[in-house]
């Protein structure tokens, strides 16, 4: 029982973190259809921002990874310019998109290689190597900073897509086109910014990220599986189901990892996602 | 008349040329054409730090040849590919290395992977292979010319966690059961084989023995079904990243087990050795080389102080204890077969590498029949009175101490692992 | 078979090619350009592949390296198992991933655009679980091959293999050029453009959609049997390898999707840069230059390398 409450706790804590590595591309590939296979690789140059500053003034890296946003978003609204005159423009977006991304990662990787070498690279902050104790579960704040942090920017994310002019715009850029239009919104700048604002997630999730756990340039590959699969269970673009389907998939790798063979975890998460997909195509949430 | 005119300035201007050219190479007495040495490394992917940090290695190797003037007489050159830590592009490199770069001897790639691709092409030349770091490649192809410089032993998937078991065996009171635990890979499963047959033939009961996958995120699932299973040992083999995430989880669900290491790869690397810091204290783990007096062989001190150097900007493991020793020592053995046998003669530097011993920076080579080392030096070392957040304190002794075997003890266990 | 005079042209191309790559193995010993062409041509086979789903349907299949890892399995497997020789392996491999690919073509039933390719992606993860726990074929450990020394009619092995990937990739190719240019073509593309009108135009969306993901699945499967004998280890981690998932789709956007040709150029193209930079710029640029080749050519020739000729050739004509 003990063990269950466990693999429950430390599967939320999981699955907050998955939220924050989904989120952007919950916006990206969600709502604007843009196929960003590259989204992990920007999460791993958030957590090596997070390193280097880290470990040269020592500075906390969740603090980095808040700093690093607004440049994240810059990078972001300047990538979607080219692809928007690449391809969007000529109605070529969902295949050639998707190559184009398969390319920006490979380039985000391999200069991370050459500038900064293929070591694992790691953060320290005091806290990090510290437990909470409720008693019955002990938490490590390694796991629980990440996951509140997690929370938070999730959280500010959907209330700014429900409760802002910009926020409901961009969900109406994915459903309706011309009504936008009809307002007078301009539906390319409304989606560089809401590309910039994905991107600019990726910033926080990656300073997340090497809190967690040691980062090189290519472990963006592992996240790629798995965030395109918790975007696609909660129903392309919905938040709320995003978050929802990052806990299941976390709390199914925990409980799967404690009870069976941890060796079994990714085929019961992507089982349960190909499941999903027979059975309801539009994901848990699914707009359509 | 013009083209004649010509033709005799082309005459003249070649002559000189070919004077120029005598003189060029005339100049170092007798310096022939350089011996080619061909591998291919990891530069990019998955196994590229160990790969870069091994070819630093190599290329102080061929200074210090060259310094020397060469092998034979011929000065020293490499001539290396990128394989990406893709075993796929093994063949078709090793295939370009002896077919058309037309390179005098080959050495491996490191890691299993890498290398057994190699093998049916370096078979068919018959050429000597020294390999890097391959974990029982030759059990599959039996060749009479591999010789592998990792010291895991004449039987390397058992001598691997040998000493760790031997070590549990010793404690009193005996501890009985045993968690094994893998991330699902090449070389951490044979690990946990080897542990497996080993902690039998121990009399150790096995409690818990499952695999992970590598993609594994937060390993505290893990940590507590070892430790709901109640196991007193716990051995682990891991990569990296989850070798910092099995430690972590360990002291965060606060593992109450007796004994707790034996096959993670990444604690001998220095960035991960400084960010776990106490985490790792008390923790018995495999190691090839640590700066304790025990080990301290003629020309290793030196070797490391120039590739700390080399290393620096370089983004591989600063103090590089673990691999580039090795990376140095397969080219010394090699260095040292050609000088004997005063040729390039494959067949007899493999009877010369069988029999003679190799005085290297990591100490005396002696291979067995299989290729493999004659006797197994997989250190246990365990971390000791480690600080947090220094990586200097593990360019000295006193934070790693060699348990087994006992020919390089150092310092004595601290048993339980949980104090 | 021989209707028009660019189906004579084809057959004769083929048959040419084909001859001259015997014709090469008489003449040439060195060893290492099979070893290269061989890469290159599953290379191709891949990409033809990728493109009788993806090009010819717009169907993305994310989860090509599956596919191709299962074929190799399937040899490891048998060939552990009852030992059969290399044409069997083939075609058991062709067999089972065909299956697979049939499978695959009654998920399009329900899942389309960009779900269809999570499913793949999902897919192939769930299998590499499969393999990586699978014992009797080394499990994540890897399975060594061994292959013969000595072979009949060729001087090496790997000449052998050079022989039967160029005969498979010619095949590949010509199936490829019969299904685009044929009534099942125009249905495929039909669906490609708008898949509710072609059902309501009676054209037979369900059966062409399986139809060509299973052979999809049968050609990727015949890609992946012989790779076992050419690394001789194989593990879950290099089968599986995302670089085959990215070649696959790499090579045809660039070659152009729309053609039977088009994967064919591409991944000559880029197979043969992959090659020559793997053995000249050594290191990471290798990478960063297919990287850049890739975001170059997606995003200033979106139609590749056949549209731009096309583009060209219209051109020339006005």
């Amino acid at each position: 029982m003990d063990l269950f409450v466990n693999a429950i706790v430390a599967g939320i804590l999981l699955g907050a973190f998955y939220a924050a590595v989904s989120v952007g591309l919950s916006i990206s590939f969600g709502q604007l259809d843009i196929v960003n296979i590259a989204h992990p690789a920007f999460v791993i140059v958030g957590s090596y921002i997070a390193w280097i500053l880290n470990s040269r003034y020592g500075l906390d890296p969740v603090l980095v990874g808040v700093l690093a946003a607004p440049i994240f978003f810059i990078v972001g609204a300047l990538i979607y310019r080219i692809y928007y005159a690449a391809f969007e423009r000529t109605g070529q977006e969902s295949l050639s998109g998707l190559a184009f991304f398969f390319g920006v990662m490979f380039i985000i990787e391999v200069v991370l290689i050459l500038v900064y070498g293929v070591d694992y690279r790691l953060v320290s902050a005091g806290y990090l190597s510290k437990n909470v104790d409720l008693g019955f579960v002990g938490l490590p704040l390694r796991l629980v900073v990440p996951f509140l942090v997690a929370s938070a920017m999730t959280g500010a994310v959907w209330l700014y897509l429900s409760r802002t002019f910009t926020g409901r715009a961009i969900l109406a850029v994915a459903q309706d086109r011309l009504a936008l239009q009809l307002m007078g919104a301009d539906p390319v700048r409304i989606k560089q910014f809401a590309f910039g604002l994905a991107i600019a997630t990726t910033a926080i999730a990656g300073a997340l990220l090497i809190m967690i756990g040691p980062v090189e340039p290519s472990l963006g590959r592992v996240y790629i599986g798995r965030a395109f699969a918790i975007v696609v269970l909660g129903g392309m673009g919905s938040i709320p189901g995003m978050v929802i389907a990052a806990l299941l998939i976390g709390v199914l790798e925990s409980l799967v990892s404690s009870f069976a063979g941890p060796s079994w975890a990714p085929a019961v998460a992507f089982g349960a996602l190909l499941i999903t997909l027979a059975v309801r195509p539009s994901g848990l949430f699914g707009r359509a | 008349m013009v083209n004649r005119r010509s033709f005799a300035r082309a005459i003249i201007a070649a002559g000189a040329l070919a004077f120029a050219a005598g003189a060029l190479v005339s100049a170092p007495a007798h310096a022939a054409k350089p011996l080619k040495i061909g591998f291919s490394m990891a530069l990019t992917g998955g196994l590229a730090g160990a790969g870069k940090a091994a070819l630093i290695a190599m290329e102080i190797w061929r200074e210090d040849v060259n310094k020397k003037g060469g092998i034979l007489g011929r000065p020293v050159e490499f001539v290396y590919y990128d394989d990406a830590t893709q075993p796929a592009k093994v063949p078709g490199i090793y295939t370009k290395l002896l077919n058309v770069d037309k390179v005098d001897l080959v050495v491996s790639s490191y890691g299993t992977n890498e290398i057994a691709p190699a093998m049916p092409i370096v078979m068919r030349k018959k050429l000597v292979f020294p390999s890097l770091f391959g974990l029982a490649v030759n059990d599959e192809f039996n060749y009479d010319r591999y010789f592998q410089i990792m010291p895991a032993g004449p039987e390397p998937k058992t001598d691997w966690s040998k000493g760790f078991f031997e070590l549990a065996a010793e404690q009193n009171p005996k501890p009985k059961t045993v968690a094994i635990v893998s991330a699902d890979s090449e070389f951490t499963l044979n690990a946990a084989a080897g542990a497996r047959q080993n902690a039998k033939s121990g009399g150790f009961i096995i409690v818990y023995d499952k695999t992970y996958p590598m993609s594994t995120t937060d390993y505290s699932p893990i940590v507590r079904a070892i430790e709901a299973a109640n196991a007193d040992i716990v051995f682990v083999a891991s990569y990296p990243p989850q070798s910092v995430g099995m430690v972590k989880a360990a002291r965060e669900v606060g593992l109450k087990a007796k004994m707790f290491g034996g096959a993670m790869v990444g604690l001998q690397f220095a960035a991960i050795q400084k960010n776990l810091g106490p985490a790792l204290n008390n923790i018995i783990n495999y190691d090839f080389w640590v700066p304790e007096p025990t080990l301290n062989f003629p020309g290793v001190k030196e070797f490391l102080a120039r590739y700390q150097e080399a290393a620096k900007g370089k983004g591989v493991d600063p103090l590089g204890h673990y691999l580039p020793p090795y990376a140095y020592a397969y080219l010394q053995v090699l260095e040292q077969a050609i000088n004997a046998t005063k040729g390039l003669d494959q067949g007899k530097l493999a009877a010369h590498m069988h029999k003679a011993t190799f005085k290297t920076v990591v100490g005396d080579v002696k291979f067995a029949k299989n290729g493999e080392w004659a006797t197994s030096r997989t250190l246990q070392v365990q971390f000791r009175d480690v600080k947090p957040n220094d990586m200097a304190q593990f360019s000295g002794p006193g934070k790693r101490i060699v348990l087994y075997p006992k020919a390089w003890k150092s310092g004595d266990i601290v048993y339980p692992f949980n104090q | 078979m021989l209707k028009t005079r660019a189906d004579k042209i084809f057959w004769a191309v083929l048959a040419a090619v084909f001859l001259g790559g015997l014709a090469l193995t008489e003449l040439v010993a060195n060893e290492y350009y099979y070893t290269a062409i061989y890469a290159i041509l599953q290379a191709t086979i891949m990409a033809v592949a990728w493109n009788i789903l993806g090009g010819f349907t717009g169907y993305v299949n994310f989860g090509s390296a599956a596919f191709f890892a299962i074929g190799a399995y399937t040899a490891v497997a048998l060939d552990k198992w009852l030992g059969l020789p290399l044409p069997f392996l083939i075609a058991a491999s062709a067999a089972v991933c065909g299956l697979m690919g049939l499978g695959v073509g009654y998920l399009t039933l329900r899942l389309k655009g960009v779900y269809f390719a999570i499913a793949t992606l999902a897919m192939a993860i769930v299998l590499e679980t499969f393999v990586t726990n699978w014992e009797y074929v080394g499990a994540a450990r890897g399975v060594y091959i061994l292959t013969p020394e000595k072979v009949p009619f060729f001087r090496s092995y790997i000449q052998l293999l050079f022989v039967v990937m160029l005969a498979l990739t010619l095949g590949s190719i010509a199936i490829s050029r019969a299904l685009n240019s044929s009534r099942i073509g125009r249905g495929l593309a039909a669906i490609r453009d708008d898949e509710v009108a072609a059902e309501c135009a009676g054209v037979p969306t369900l059966r062409l959609k399986l139809i060509s993901t299973t052979v999809m699945g049968a050609m990727m499967g015949v890609a992946g049997a012989p790779y076992p004998f050419f690394v001789t280890f194989v593990d879950p981690l290099s089968a599986f390898n995302l670089f085959v998932a990215v070649n696959a789709i790499a090579m045809p956007m660039i070659g152009g999707t729309a053609h039977w040709i088009g994967p064919v150029i591409g991944a000559l193209v880029i197979g043969g840069a992959q090659e020559a930079i793997t053995v000249t710029i050594s290191s990471e640029l290798n990478v960063l230059v297919v990287g850049l080749m890739l975001v170059l050519f997606i995003t200033l020739a979106p139609q590749g390398i056949v549209g731009l000729v096309q583009k060209w050739m219209k051109r020339r004509k006005r």
